[in-house]
Order: C-alpha cells, then structure tokens, then sequence
C-alpha cells in the first residue's frame, strides 16, 4: 500500500516534470544562453584556450571550482574523521586485508596496466584546455589506477603523509596562482602569463598550470579515500568473521 | 514526428525517468546503501537533465578543435554550431560534489553499521522517535 501510494505520487511528479520541459524550445539556437555565447566568442579570442568548458571553469569561473576543490577535500577529510581509528587498531587489523588474495590474471594485468592507466591520466589533464578532459577527469583516471593495484596487491599500501603532501602542495599551487594575480595589480585568479597561439600544448597562461594541480589534487584526494574505505570495509568484515569464530 | 522530437522525449525522458527511480529508491528502500545509491542515480539523472537543456541541434562539443577550425575557418563560425558550454561546466562541478556527497554517506553507512551490526533503517532504533 505504502509502495502503491508512493509509486502515484512519483508517477504524478515524473508527469509535471515531463511537461514543464516539454514546453521548453529543444535544440534551437534560442536556448542557448547569452552567457554561453559570450564564453564560446571570448575563450578562443582573448584565452586562445579551445576547450571552452575548461575555461569556463578554471578561468572565467575559477573561483568557483577553488571552491570545488575545498569540498573534494572537505570531503576526504569528513572521510577520514568519520572512519577514524585509533593507530595502534589500525596496525592491528591491516595483516588482516593481505590474507585475502586476489588472482594471478588480476596481479600481473594490474602491474601491466598501472603505468599505462597513470599515463593516460597524465595526459587528460595536461592536455585539459585541447581535448575533452581535465583535471577532474584525469585525476578520477590516476586514482582508478589506484584502485587497480589495491586490489591487486592486498599488501600494497598507500602513505598518508605523501598524499597528505602532494594534495597541500597542489591546493596551494591553486592558491598562489590566484594570488599572483593580486600581486601582479590585478584581481584574484587573473591570466597573468601569455595566452600564445590556439590549439598549442602551451597556451591560454595559467589555465594549464592550475588543471595540472587540480589532477594531482584530484589524484591523491580520490585514492586516499578509496584506500580508507577499502582498508576499512575489508577489516570490518574480517572483524566480524573472527568474531563468529571466536564467539 | 521528426528526429528532433523523438530526441527530446527521449533525453527528457531518460533524464526524469532516472530522478524518479532514484527518488522511489529514496522513499521506499529501507537498506542505506540502496538509499545512497538511489541518490547517487537522482543526481545522475540531474546531470543527463542539464546536458539535455544545453542541447543544439545538429551542435558539436564546445572545443575549437583544429578540425573545427579548417571546417568553418572563423571563431564565429564555428561558435554558431556549438551546444551551450555552461550547462557542461555546472555539471563537471556537479559530478564532483555528487561523488564527494557520496563518499561520505557511504561512510556514514559503514560507522553506522559498525555501530548497529545492520544497514536496515528499521532496525537501527535511534534513527526513529
């Protein structure tokens, strides 16, 4: 019953939402927005930066994605706080994740994959402002990589301290190239280096720059949470197992 | 019925089906990680809804790409043909808070089951008053 009433009630909301965008014009010139037509005439003019999406958002809306990258980072750290385990339980349980091992096929297809996985990320970020990508992207594409090896390899285990040290260093690369531009007499974020030619690998000033610390920030962000999470979830379960045993 | 228009019902379609499924998951599921999950495909269908919007007939990505460029010579142009690049960089943003929100109710998740020895709603007593 409850299931019923719920499903009428959805079905009624699906319907109104259905008809509220149908009424909207779909695919003419008319719904693109006047900001969009701005950014598409002034990022290859004035940025010479021919991703337009990337520099909506590392420059024209740079802010924004600072923002962006502080809630990733709140994120990892609410992570880390809410998992939280006192050390010496840490070092306790963690033999217990290399008793579980995965096969051969996984192993010796992770150690083939992983510099492979590492480069492509590479490039998606640096090549950010030319090619669909960016720091986001590439950054999710280094920590899949990651993952790869952590469940290859049980007894692989990621430094905290180092991804602690390459996420301050990125965020505060971020940072300080925004600074820069207060300093050069200008605003906060300002393209203060040359912009040099469309579609070249080194063009549109800091644009490249920033994308480069957002994928290492991303990167180090994302496969620090992954290993608390997977660390955690595998010795939670081989808790509860022991203690089956044991009671 | 045109091309154009069985496009639409399609993408809006998809787009409101995804919300709705994720919002029924939301409402009638009682295992947490199925509720994350069904947020988890709300936000999803949000995004396609977006992306949907920005739509240009017969547009290409927003990259003046060389190839774009030997095809209509001009920045003008070529910008005529282009889907509306805001909408896709809202949504690179909104990928990323979705994952972070994620993240952490997955962890919430797992403490909680830490804590309860369940992840049913129904059990969890203190959730209730």
């Amino acid at each position: 019953m409850k299931k019923l009433i719920s499903i009428i009630f959805l079905l009624y909301i699906a319907y109104q939402l259905f008809v509220v965008f149908y009424a909207i014009p779909f695919g003419t010139d008319e719904v693109r927005s006047k900001v969009g037509k701005f950014y598409l005439e002034h990022s290859p003019k004035d940025l010479q930066v021919a991703n337009t999406v990337t520099s909506i958002v590392v420059n024209f809306r740079g802010f924004d994605t600072l923002g962006e990258v502080t809630v990733l980072f709140l994120a990892s750290t609410a992570l880390g706080s809410i998992l939280f385990r006192r050390r010496e339980v840490h070092t306790r349980l963690s033999h217990l994740r290399t008793s579980v091992e995965a096969s051969s096929i996984v192993r010796v297809t992770g150690r083939i994959l992983f510099p492979m996985i590492v480069l492509l990320g590479a490039y998606v970020f640096i090549h950010g402002h030319l090619t669909p990508g960016g720091g986001f992207q590439g950054g999710v594409i280094i920590a899949t990589g990651f993952l790869f090896l952590l469940l290859a390899y049980r007894q692989f285990t990621i430094d905290h301290k180092t991804i602690m040290w390459v996420e301050s260093l990125a965020g505060i690369t971020f940072a300080g190239i925004g600074l820069v531009g207060i300093f050069m007499g200008k605003t906060f974020l300002e393209n203060f280096l040359g912009v040099g030619k469309l579609n070249e690998l080194i063009s549109g000033g800091i644009i490249p720059l920033i994308y480069i610390a957002v994928g290492f920030k991303v990167a180090a962000e994302l496969t620090g949470i992954l290993d608390t999470i997977l660390l955690i979830s595998i010795t939670v379960d081989e808790t509860e197992n022991q203690t089956e045993k044991n009671g | 019925m045109d091309n154009l228009q069985i496009l639409k019902i399609a993408f809006y379609g998809a787009s409101i089906s995804l919300i709705i499924v994720g919002l029924y998951a939301v409402i009638t599921k009682r295992n947490l990680i199925k509720i994350v999950l069904g947020l988890s495909i709300m936000d999803n269908g949000l995004n396609l809804l977006f992306i949907t919007i920005g739509f240009v007939n017969n547009g290409t990505a927003p990259i003046f790409s060389p190839l774009v460029m030997e095809k209509y010579k001009t920045v003008e142009a070529a910008s005529q043909v282009m889907v509306d690049p805001v909408v896709q960089a809202l949504v690179l943003t909104a990928i990323v808070i979705g994952f972070g929100v994620t993240a952490v109710a997955l962890a919430l998740v797992l403490r909680l089951y830490r804590h309860h020895n369940t992840t049913n709603i129904d059990e969890i007593r203190n959730l209730k008053w």
